[in-house]
């Protein structure tokens, strides 16, 4: 069925309804809530001083930040609309209310035959991490569950994208309960199904434990608190395979009201005042290029979305192809009626199967609609999609190596200028656009760019997604205002390091970026300030580093990366990431002077300053950054022959603990009879004649040996 | 447009009647499918993997022949991206996720792990054809690191205890 108008769309976005009413009593408008929840305290946290963090702007920059609590934010034209949720809202409080009384039964007010008959939802989540905890199966346990009672007509399951708490999956989330299940297992279905879906009582221990107090928490989870979920604003909620929950909830909206209402120049005006920036990591403004691409000569112009996600550790775009697609491809065909362009490619991994699978059915319900394809909702503007296969190259996230890429050839980067703005895909303008930046876009041109350009700093505003992972308690995506501290995502949405170990760096921007100290945690991080202290946004990874972490092995990982990864065409990058790794490794081996150092900055530099695209030029930074802010560790590796995390195994240094019996097994075994000790009492090792073959280690029976 | 779905590129397509000739057949006619072809040569060679297991010297001069473009412009293309490989690889492809949060979570001990109970080294196949190993940059499943993928089967939160264990659910398939 083709929607040939904006009313068609309107009337099957009513329509629609039905399907998401179940879900919409409770979160239909997740970041107005959110937005309500940001403590207004956050502000003022941030703006303290920023001890010893060389190279910060302090704080100026993030006037009003975070500030953007109650609903004044939101622009007149909302208003009223606006208004009306605000009661729902409250409605929903006093609901709240009364199912909790009896916790935790919270359906359990309603009488047994009420309840018999309530229509509800169930959310489970079907992102990468949780399909891999068999997420899949559950599904198909529940539906078989549901239909051998005969209640399938009365509750819906639904497969989502990624909710974002990764750490805990598989999630499950009921509704109009509201009710948040973490770590579910198959055989938890026929539980779920009769007590909360037929009984109505909360399964407890199901339930997410803050860690604070001990308390189960049913909803309003501590990770979801100082988030602002906008890019991700339909992630976990709607089935990303049904185009309608996407239409139900607003969907094309904007793209009707670019096409019927907005000149292509409105629409640029509109994305530039926004202050939308790059997601991808250079943090362009998104505006600015659209409007360069605009005024570039030629007929034939084309779009391009740039989902090769290859920092390691990053998968916030991967999360959004899988969990709301739809609003990168209206993204996508909004550029295009700005640009002038009718054809859109997007580039993605090959590693991504199931983000895959889902933007090929989203592109073909959509097109089916009329939402893509010939004369879109019956205007003049015909905008395709195509999908390009990357095949495991990291250089082909930088714009000109993912053009030739999609020509079919090796992806190597050009010269820029020109830039694809102006000579791109076969010679053509070429916009390229990162996935996340795109699912702003529909948001922004529906809400106006005041709205937007409330939330984040000065020079960044909207909000930017993090990939959070590491050695921290809540693995998960997280979306943050732009200005947000590290500590406050570390700490307060993070849950602080794992196992209660100490922190010590955060590395954020991947192969790119820099690792960042303890000393900097209470920077507001945008694209300047990130900069600033050696590190850069990149796509947003952003990987937790503890006491156990021997930072210059940190930085020959990445080195280890950007040398397989280099394209080869220039020297300074290609040569010099191989040396700089033959540096880093000879340090980590025992063999380092203190003169490498001196080397790695020299060549660091120079690699930085000779490299044509963005892999080179940053290549260098985890060595400096780390060599800036934990050049002691990389001294103790020279002069002390010592690697304080213990992580290098020629560096390492074994030690007896007051646990050891004394049972004199790991004297015995010690190949040059490097221990020392009467039985019964404390072993001592000779560090001078000790080997580090770890034999000792794993002879003793009561773990009392140590390697630090 | 029918263009090849990457994800199971790791084993090959069920090929009914066999028979090498039935796989070029098979290449042809997605080649014939396609709209433009040169500027597909990438989408060609995953289509091409997925049929052939591998991508031989007699395949890649085979899509040069098709496409009209130097044989030498095919091997540099195949040569340049990971995911392209040119030797068979085994019935299983056992991959150990080297991403930054896999690697801070000991992936090296499930790789070196991995590597003992194979013996082989990373990029070698054994001897019995049975498995291949890779290593590969970030699944994304970061919540669930170290990660082990075996033919497209996430295993999360691998200890290297279980390793052994993993593996031999493919040694009896």
């Amino acid at each position: 069925m083709r929607l040939e108008t904006t009313d068609a769309l309107n009337r099957l976005r009513d329509e629609s309804q039905r399907l998401i009413e179940v879900r919409a009593q409770a979160r239909i408008e997740p970041w107005e809530q959110q937005m309500g929840s940001i403590p207004e305290d956050s502000g003022a946290e941030k703006a303290e001083s920023i001890p010893e963090c060389s190279g910060v702007e302090k704080t100026e920059s993030i006037p009003g930040g975070v500030g953007v609590e109650d609903t004044e934010s939101v622009p007149q034209n909302a208003g009223e609309k606006n208004k009306e949720e605000v009661e729902d809202q409250d409605k929903d409080k006093d609901k709240d209310k009364d199912r909790e009384e009896p916790a935790p039964e919270g359906a359990g007010g309603a009488a047994p035959e009420e309840r018999a008959k309530r229509e509800m939802t169930v959310l489970v989540c079907g992102g990468t991490g949780c399909q891999a905890s068999d997420s899949e199966e559950i599904i198909a346990r529940m539906r078989k569950e549901l239909a051998a009672r005969q209640m399938q007509d009365r509750v819906r399951v639904v497969k989502t994208g990624c909710f974002g708490f990764c750490e805990k999956g598989p999630i499950m989330e009921i509704h109009p309960d509201d009710v948040f299940y973490i770590e579910v297992s198959p055989d938890d279905v026929p539980a779920i199904v009769e007590e909360h879906l037929i009984q109505g009582r909360y399964l407890e221990r199901l339930l997410y434990v803050n860690p604070v107090n001990g308390e189960r928490l049913e909803r309003n989870l501590p990770f979801y608190h100082r988030q602002l979920r906008i890019a991700l604003r339909h992630c976990g909620l709607i089935a990303p395979e049904d185009v309608k929950e996407y239409i139900a909830l607003g969907g094309y909206q904007a793209l009707a009201k670019a096409l019927f209402q907005m000149k292509p120049s409105e629409v640029i005006a509109e994305i530039r005042a926004s202050g939308l920036r790059g997601r991808g990591g250079g943090g362009f403004s998104t505006g600015l290029k659209w409007e360069l691409m605009s005024r570039a000569e030629g007929g034939q112009r084309y779009i391009i979305c740039n989902a090769d996600e290859g920092d390691p550790g990053a998968f916030m775009d991967r999360s959004i192809l899988e969990g709301d697609p739809n609003s990168v491809l209206e993204g996508m065909a909004l550029a295009g009626y700005a640009v002038g362009a009718t054809h859109g490619f997007i580039y993605i991994r090959a590693e991504y199967p199931l983000a895959v699978h889902r933007l090929q059915t989203a592109i073909r319900q959509a097109t089916g609609y009329g939402l893509l394809g010939e004369r879109i909702l019956g205007s003049d503007f015909c905008f395709g999609i195509e999908i390009k296969y990357g095949a495991g190259a990291f250089v082909c996230g930088e714009e000109t190596a993912l053009i030739h890429s999609i020509e079919g050839g090796r992806g190597e980067p050009s010269v820029k200028p020109p830039y694809p703005a102006q000579e791109g895909l076969w010679g053509k303008p070429t916009c390229v656009n990162n996935v996340e930046t795109l699912a702003n876009v529909p948001i922004i041109i529906e809400r106006g760019a005041d709205w937007y350009a409330e939330i984040g700093t000065e020079k960044s505003k909207g909000t930017k997604v993090f990939a959070l992972a590491g050695k921290v308690n809540n693995v998960g995506l997280v979306e943050v205002p732009m200005g947000t501290t590290l500590r406050e995502i570390i700490f307060d949405i993070g849950g602080g390091v794992k196992k209660g170990k100490r922190f010590k760096a955060a590395q954020t921007g991947g192969p790119s970026g820099g690792c960042i100290p303890a000393q900097c945690l209470d920077t507001p991080i945008d694209y300047e300030s990130l900069l600033g202290i050696g590190s850069m946004m990149g796509s947003g990874g952003l990987i937790v580093l503890d006491e156990d972490d021997c930072m210059v092995n940190v930085a020959k990982f990445y080195l280890e990366f950007t040398v397989d990864e280099s394209c080869g065409r220039c020297t300074a990058c290609r040569v010099g990431t191989k040396r700089l790794h033959e540096i880093l490794s000879r340090i980590t081996e025992g063999k380092g002077e203190l003169e490498d150092l001196d080397r790695l900055t020299e060549l660091g530099g120079i690699i930085k300053d000779a490299s044509l695209c963005g892999l080179g030029q940053s290549a260098p930074n985890p060595v400096l950054s780390t060599l800036k802010y934990f050049r002691d560790e990389y001294v103790a590796h020279i002069v002390e022959r010592h690697c304080p995390a213990g992580v290098c195994e020629a560096l390492a240094r074994y030690t007896i603990t007051e646990k050891c019996i004394g049972c004199t097994v790991c004297a015995k075994n010690c190949p040059v009879s490097c221990i020392a000790g009467s039985p019964k009492k404390q072993h001592v090792i000779d560090q001078e004649r000790c080997i580090r073959c770890g034999t000792c280690q794993a002879k003793c029976p009561v773990d009392a040996i140590v390697r630090k | 447009m029918s263009q090849s779905e990457p994800g199971q590129m790791t084993q090959q397509a069920e090929i009914p009647d066999g028979g090498v000739n039935r796989q070029f057949a098979l290449l042809d006619e997605f080649v014939a499918s396609l709209p433009y072809k040169k500027e597909n040569l990438i989408a060609i060679l995953h289509r091409a993997q997925e049929i052939f297991g591998s991508l031989p010297e007699e395949v890649q001069m085979h899509i040069a022949y098709l496409l009209d473009i130097p044989a030498a412009k095919v091997y540099g293309v195949v040569s340049f991206y990971s995911f392209f490989t040119m030797k068979a690889r085994g019935r299983h492809v056992v991959n150990v996720c080297t991403g930054t949060a896999c690697f801070v979570r000991g992936a090296a001990k499930i790789q070196l792990e991995v590597e003992k109970q194979l013996g082989i080294k990373t990029g070698e196949t054994t001897e019995d054809g049975l498995f291949t190993l890779e290593s590969l940059r970030c699944v994304g499943a970061c919540g669930l690191a170290p990660v082990l993928v075996i033919d497209g089967k996430v295993y999360g939160k691998v200890e290297v205890g279980q390793v052994k264990e993993i593996l031999g659910e493919y040694r009896e398939k």
